[in-house]
């Protein structure tokens, strides 16, 4: 789920980068007020991320299959350390895969900590995780607490990896980079990705009831929870059965609007079409919202001044550059200075070594 | 060799490339790192038919791989990441997008082969950039490059840490799977009944591990940040490889250079 840098618009990756900043720049916050209670955590963060990005390397044998699965990195961390410490350590993660390992684009840092760590670690904690471990006694209830150590991986993975395939989609469609409609290209998307979720999602509950087995004080909300009794119990069941029904209702939602007749219909819906004008198909104001609205204008003639989103109706244009001859001749004349440049820097260190040899 | 030792030796062979000394090693980490973002940026905005207008921002990068000596080859090699993920969506532009904007003798350019085209070109030209600057750069000075940028320490800390102990857990993972493999021959990856104990294993080591860990830093005189060797001021020379980046990259955006030269040969 990586995203390159040519997948998206700067506009696009700016607004991720924005978005992922301040969501990092309050965890930070957080985890500095923690630091006096817990000097400790630092190192244990960055031993539990150089672990996580060891261990996604590790394949896993799906039974009854020839492939294999991978660790799914957000949900195990945001257990193990807590939300906002799990963000951070994600962020990492993704930043050396970035720099060092060309995995996921400079530029697309951003949306990749969105839609990578931050539904696994936000979402899957606080709407998942939390409220499914809360309640029961983990002495007194083991087979309940791993039940729901089991649910929540799942839901978790298969949820926050939902999340972010549909991020991915919407954020390469907003970028005009694919003539890919928006219903069809989130079809293939969603579906690969309920795979892969479910598998991770074991994985990754494998690994939780193993430490909750051998230490259970490591997993965040286990340690403080509250002691056994009917009361508790039942109201965990009644939180499983709400996430459950919450869950159900959304993928339900999800997968009946992908499923639709019509898969043109969400992208009708969110960007209108332009031919019959934005109005007809929203509803609204043609005075205000279609095309011909002074506002419309204005931000028409700002995004052209600035060209940070694309322009659709390029190919049309006269001036489309790399559409003439002479583009061509020029470029290939880029390419004649480009292997020029590369023959020169060539032939000074090869006379550099030499000097230095006679040295 | 397995995954593990392949990103062990990646990750050795960046740190050997930015132990090299060339002109570009030698400027401000933070200069080069807004340099690189400004030049994503601007190739990120050409229009998805750009390809001429695009193709003159090459210079930039081919110029700095020959002066600071990296090898181009080795950039060209990690495209085996990006390529394949930017082709997945790339590849349907020509199927959909027919219609034709250029017309060599007998071959019809359509628009979706121009826009898939400029796509890729894009994506080489940023992973060209983002391994420019790490080859030349390496971690420490990437990290005294962002705590120059006022970037908040407590995540810097953390990106070098983790960084430093990658390569340990990489090697335990490595020897884990190996030993594994060895007793499970002709099996590939971890057994089902294993998937829990194999990482949880190592998880609760590690924990233990950061323990002593947090232990020998304040052994160390650790007091909640890191000093970096990289802590001289932007000299002039920075400010002026920057400027110049600047100016060409905004030169190359606004300017159709391809578009003019091949005018004045038609």
């Amino acid at each position: 789920m990586h995203m390159a840098d040519a997948l998206l618009a700067p506009a696009v990756a700016g607004t991720m980068y924005v978005l992922s900043g301040t969501t990092a720049g309050l965890s930070v916050r957080t985890l500095r007020q923690e630091q006096e209670a817990d000097p400790q955590k630092l190192p244990v963060m960055a031993v539990t991320s150089a672990l996580v990005f060891a261990g996604q390397m590790i394949n896993y044998t799906i039974p009854g299959t020839g492939s294999s699965g991978h660790l799914c990195g957000g949900m195990l961390l945001s257990a193990l350390l807590g939300p906002q410490a799990g963000f951070l350590s994600m962020i990492v993660i993704l930043t050396i895969q970035c720099l060092f390992f060309a995995d996921g684009g400079l530029m697309a840092l951003g949306a990749n900590v969105w839609n990578m760590a931050f539904y696994g670690c936000f979402f899957g904690y606080y709407v998942i995780w939390r409220p499914l471990m809360r309640g029961g006694s983990p002495e007194k209830d083991r087979t309940n607490t791993r039940m729901r150590i089991i649910a929540a991986s799942l839901l978790g993975c298969i949820l926050s990896l939902q999340l972010g395939a549909f991020s991915v989609v919407l954020e390469t469609s907003l970028s005009g980079i694919t003539e890919l409609p928006f219903g069809a290209f989130a079809g293939l998307m969603q579906p690969i990705h309920l795979a892969i979720g479910l598998v991770e999602g074991l994985i990754t509950s494998a690994v939780l009831l193993f430490v909750y087995e051998s230490r259970p004080e490591l997993l965040q909300e286990l340690s403080c929870a509250g002691a056994g009794g009917r009361l508790t119990a039942k109201r965990s069941l009644r939180t499983t059965v709400i996430v459950l029904a919450v869950t159900a209702a959304f993928v339900g939602g999800a997968l009946s609007l992908f499923a639709s007749s019509d898969p043109d219909g969400l992208e009708w819906a969110l960007f209108g079409n332009e031919e019959e004008g934005y109005a007809a198909n929203m509803g609204l104001d043609e005075e205000n919202f279609g095309n011909q609205s002074a506002v419309a204008d204005t931000a028409g003639r700002i995004q052209e001044t600035t060209s940070l989103l694309p322009d659709y109706s390029f190919k049309d244009s006269e001036s489309a550059a790399g559409t003439s001859v002479s583009g061509l001749i020029g470029s290939a004349m880029v390419a004649a200075v480009a292997a020029g440049i590369c023959v020169a820097g060539g032939f000074f260190r090869r006379k550099q070594q030499q000097k230095a040899g006679t040295i | 060799m397995n995954k593990m030792d392949a990103a062990l030796r990646e990750l050795a062979g960046m740190d050997d490339l930015a132990a090299l000394s060339s002109g570009i090693h030698r400027l401000h980490p933070a200069v080069k790192f807004l340099a690189t973002i400004l030049y994503i940026f601007t190739v990120a905005s050409f229009s998805r038919y750009a390809l001429s207008g695009l193709l003159p921002m090459v210079l930039w990068p081919v110029l700095l791989y020959q002066m600071s000596g990296i090898p181009v080859s080795l950039c060209f090699r990690k495209l085996r990441f990006v390529l394949p993920l930017v082709l997945a969506v790339g590849i349907w532009n020509p199927l959909l997008d027919r219609v034709p904007v250029l017309q060599i003798v007998t071959l019809t350019v359509t628009g979706g082969i121009l826009s898939m085209c400029t796509l890729m070109l894009k994506g080489v030209l940023c992973l060209m950039a983002s391994f420019l600057l790490m080859a030349t750069t390496g971690i420490d000075r990437l990290c005294a490059a962002l705590r120059a940028m006022h970037v908040p320490e407590y995540p810097v800390t953390l990106l070098l840490l983790t960084y430093r102990y990658i390569s340990v857990m990489l090697r335990e993972v490595s020897v884990m799977t190996d030993a594994y493999s060895l007793r499970a021959p002709g099996q590939r990856g971890i057994h089902f009944s294993a998937w829990g104990s194999f990482l949880g294993q190592l998880l609760l080591r590690s924990m233990d591990r950061a323990q002593s860990l947090y232990e020998s830093m304040l052994l160390r005189g650790y007091r909640g940040g890191f000093h970096y060797a990289e802590t001289r001021p932007i000299a002039r020379k920075d400010w002026l490889f920057l400027g110049l980046s600047a100016a060409s990259f905004a030169f190359f955006r606004l300017v159709p250079v391809a578009q003019i030269l091949g005018g004045m040969f038609v």
